[in-house]
């Protein structure tokens, strides 16, 4: 080796230096409070009734420029990522998703969807059991829920996203996507607890979609599509930490239990009167995955509405930020080890040559 | 041989004669037209139209991912294996430099070399599993330290970095540029500790990227210490991996290594086969996973046959101190471990997820261009690495 040992230990010793000095200023550990003016929805299942207007008005009120289903051509698009820079977008959408021509016989009015995709951001199913007649029943009977995006508070999808593609807003605690920035690994699909975000698998240039919580609407102080064009209050739009109480309310009440339901808007003058119906296990999103800022009701239990019943209760970046915070002491240990053990055995080789040149 | 000075000119002809000079491996018998390369070369053809429709047509067409699925073969054998196969390089590099055990000299330049064509191989395959390649160096430039796929995103680069400058000096040395190769040998340890923490890290981070499923994984393989898991079977996978290239190259191109070289090796994979045998039975015992050990059907399935494969029957073959005199032993014991690490990774990347994903109502099995590519990718590999035992001088101060 020709460098001189010297030389290279002070070379260590000032890298270590600095390796030490930046060690305190990693500490980008993702929040788990709710931000203060958060917004989100609460999905009472037992006053929905199916109707899928939710699903129609998401769609049209997200196709527009801001919207989460809105895109631009594939050329404006690649351009916009290459030079890595967000622009405004303005002209209409060349193929709104909800115009699929490929059902016969629609004439392109509606697309029938079957399940969250890149071009269906929240969708109505229903549970079915024996005869169906009951509603809200378990057995026998039938229910709808409801599944989109959950905007955690400390969500995993976010923490994953290795360009920060992902981002949650600091005010509303919005989970948004800047298209822009996403180099489509999917990562964000693999780790999001409840399989939300999806990928536009046909597209050349694809996005990852999910409900953004009407973002562009609440910019202009709107709300959510599916919470304004809910007839029945099933989906209302809120202050969450009103909806966690109003949500905690209901599930208190005896069932049967006249009550005024306000539809749209928690604060909302107009109401659906009707009696309370039996929520089954929990209020969904208190707790799941560290709780998310939408939260649901529902008579069926959501183990059998098909929600997996693994999730943690715990915020999920925490799993992976206990390894990350590790990195900086795995290159200070290697090197002042390395370099110790480098010193001792070039030495002891040292010794041993210098030996046999003695023997010659 | 052709003297390209003639048609290019002294300077360009000249370093291209030079580059292309096999006197010093002509002991080793290397024939680039053979059918074997040929076959490479299709393969690699292969990938390469794929490469092309994947680009154009998106990965809906050209595989069988989807939402439920969204990593499949591309992600769990070129980037979680090809990483794996790689891990020999920064071990035998450490040894070498770093602890001055100076036995292990002679095979050092070719597990370098060959690390550099796994992480190559994953490079490439992610370039385009991801659904935007052209921007895949975005996280170079958009930070985000909590993803651990950024903390990989950038390792990959840097250690890629770190690899061509320890394999530098055999080239430097073919064109004769000796500031060039001073250069490098003067930053050689300090790269090589570089390599060695970059390794430790992008071994542990691949298995840390599954940390975040929770709900998801299987419990026979999701466990808090699965970083650890993927860094102990990386190292017994590097010491397989390596002694199985100097055995195998030792048998093709007629060179012989010391013996006592394959006997360490054959020692640390016992050591560490047998350090991730007890890690992967507490792990597995002290968690949810002892309760679906052997009623999960094809996953535990798939756990045991990791196990005994990569695992168990290697170590065993390879636990007496005269197996590890027998060459042929240790090339067995080798294969097998590289199998079965490879087979854990499938089983993390791919298998482990499906409780989940049927559970939903879904499922996946790698289509024919997915098979192609990952094909393509490997042929690409060994023949990169053929190329380079031709016209570098990979194997310096071994007998033939």
């Amino acid at each position: 080796m020709t460098i001189s040992r010297r030389g290279f230990l002070k070379g260590v010793a000032g890298s270590a230096a600095v390796l030490a000095a930046g060690i305190p200023t990693v500490e980008a550990k993702m929040s788990t409070e709710l931000p203060p003016e958060a917004v989100g929805l609460l999905y009472d299942a037992t006053l929905c009734i199916g109707c899928k207007s939710c699903m129609v008005n998401c769609k049209t009120k997200n196709s527009v420029p801001g919207g989460a289903l809105y895109k631009d051509g594939i050329v404006p698009g690649v351009v916009d990522s290459l030079l890595c820079r967000k622009s405004e977008k303005t002209a209409a959408i060349l193929s709104p998703p909800y115009e699929t021509k490929t059902i016969r016989g629609n004439e392109g009015i509606w697309d029938a969807s079957q399940d969250l995709s890149g071009d269906t951001l929240n969708i109505i199913k229903a549970y079915r059991n024996g005869t169906g007649e009951t509603k809200d029943s378990p057995t026998n009977g039938h229910a709808f829920f409801k599944q989109q995006c959950l905007h955690c508070i400390s969500p995993a999808c976010v923490s994953v996203c290795p360009p920060g593609a992902l981002i949650k807003d600091p005010k509303t605690g919005i989970v948004y996507y800047d298209a822009y920035r996403c180099i489509g690994c999917r990562y964000c699909q693999l780790a999001c607890p409840f399989t939300i975000p999806r990928y536009e698998w046909n597209s050349a240039w694809p996005e990852i979609r999910k409900c953004q919580l009407c973002r562009h609407r609440v910019a202009e102080g709107k709300y959510a599509a599916c919470a304004e064009f809910c007839p029945t209050g099933a989906t209302i739009f809120g202050n969450v930490t009103a909806l966690r109480e109003e949500a905690k309310k209901r599930f208190a009440m005896k069932p049967g239990t006249i009550y005024d339901f306000p539809v749209q808007t928690l604060d909302s003058k107009n109401c659906s009167t009707r009696p309370v119906a039996s929520y089954a296990d929990k209020v969904y999103g208190l707790t799941e995955a560290g709780g998310t800022q939408n939260l649901m009701l529902s008579a069926v239990s959501f183990e059998l509405l098909g929600f997996s019943k693994d999730i943690p209760a715990s915020a999920l970046p925490d799993l992976t930020w206990a390894y990350i915070a590790k990195i900086p002491w795995v290159f200070l240990g290697v090197f002042l080890g390395g370099t110790s053990l480098y010193a001792i055995t070039s030495r002891r080789n040292k010794n041993s040559a210098d030996k046999e040149d003695h023997h010659d | 041989m052709i003297d390209f000075t003639t048609s290019l000119g002294p300077k360009l002809g000249g370093t291209l004669n030079k580059l292309l000079d096999d006197r010093h491996s002509r002991h080793l018998g290397i024939k680039m037209d053979t059918p074997f390369t040929r076959v490479l070369i299709l393969l690699i053809l292969g990938a390469a139209l794929v490469a092309g429709y994947r680009v154009i047509f998106g990965l809906g067409a050209s595989t069988n991912m989807n939402d439920y699925w969204p990593w499949g073969l591309w992600i769990a054998f070129d980037v979680l294996g090809g990483v794996a196969m790689a891990a020999g390089a920064f071990m035998i590099a450490g040894a070498v430099y770093i602890l001055n055990l100076k036995k292990y000299k002679c095979i050092a330049r070719a597990s370098i070399l060959n690390a550099f064509f796994g992480y190559l191989l994953a490079a490439i395959s992610i370039t385009f599993d991801v659904g935007r390649s052209a921007v895949i160096w975005h996280p170079l430039i958009m930070w985000q330290i909590n993803s651990v796929m950024f903390i990989v995103a950038l390792h990959l680069v840097l250690y890629l970095t770190t690899l061509a400058t320890e394999s530098s000096p055999m080239v430097f040395e073919k064109l004769g540029w000796q500031r060039a190769l001073n250069n490098v040998h003067r930053i050689m340890v300090g790269a090589v500790m570089f390599g060695v923490a970059l390794s430790l890290l992008h071994q542990s981070s691949l298995g840390a990227n599954y940390l975040i499923l929770p709900s998801k994984l299987s419990p026979l393989w999701y466990s808090k210490h699965i970083p650890y898991m993927f860094l102990v079977s990386a190292l017994m996978m590097g010491f397989s991996m390596v002694s199985f290239e100097t055995i195998l190259t030792g048998k093709v191109f007629n060179h012989q290594v010391p013996k006592n070289v394959l006997e360490g090796l054959a020692k640390g994979i016992v050591c560490f086969g047998s350090l991730y045998f007890v890690m992967k039975m507490v792990t597995v015992f002290s968690g949810p996973g002892r309760t679906v050990l052997f009623s999960d059907g094809f996953l535990s399935f798939m756990w045991l046959l990791e196990m005994a494969v990569g695992v168990i029957i290697p170590v065993l073959l390879l636990a007496k101190t005269a197996s590890r005199k027998h060459t042929d032993t240790i090339f067995v014991a080798s294969i097998l471990v590289i199998l079965g690490v490879l087979l854990n990774r499938l089983n993390v990347g791919v298998f482990a997820v499906s409780g989940y994903a049927n559970h939903v109502g879904s499922d996946y099995f790698p289509s024919l261009m997915e098979f192609i590519l990952t094909a393509g990718m490997i042929a690409f590999a060994v023949l990169g690495f053929k190329v380079c035992a031709k016209y570098l001088n990979l194997f310096p101060d071994t007998g033939h």
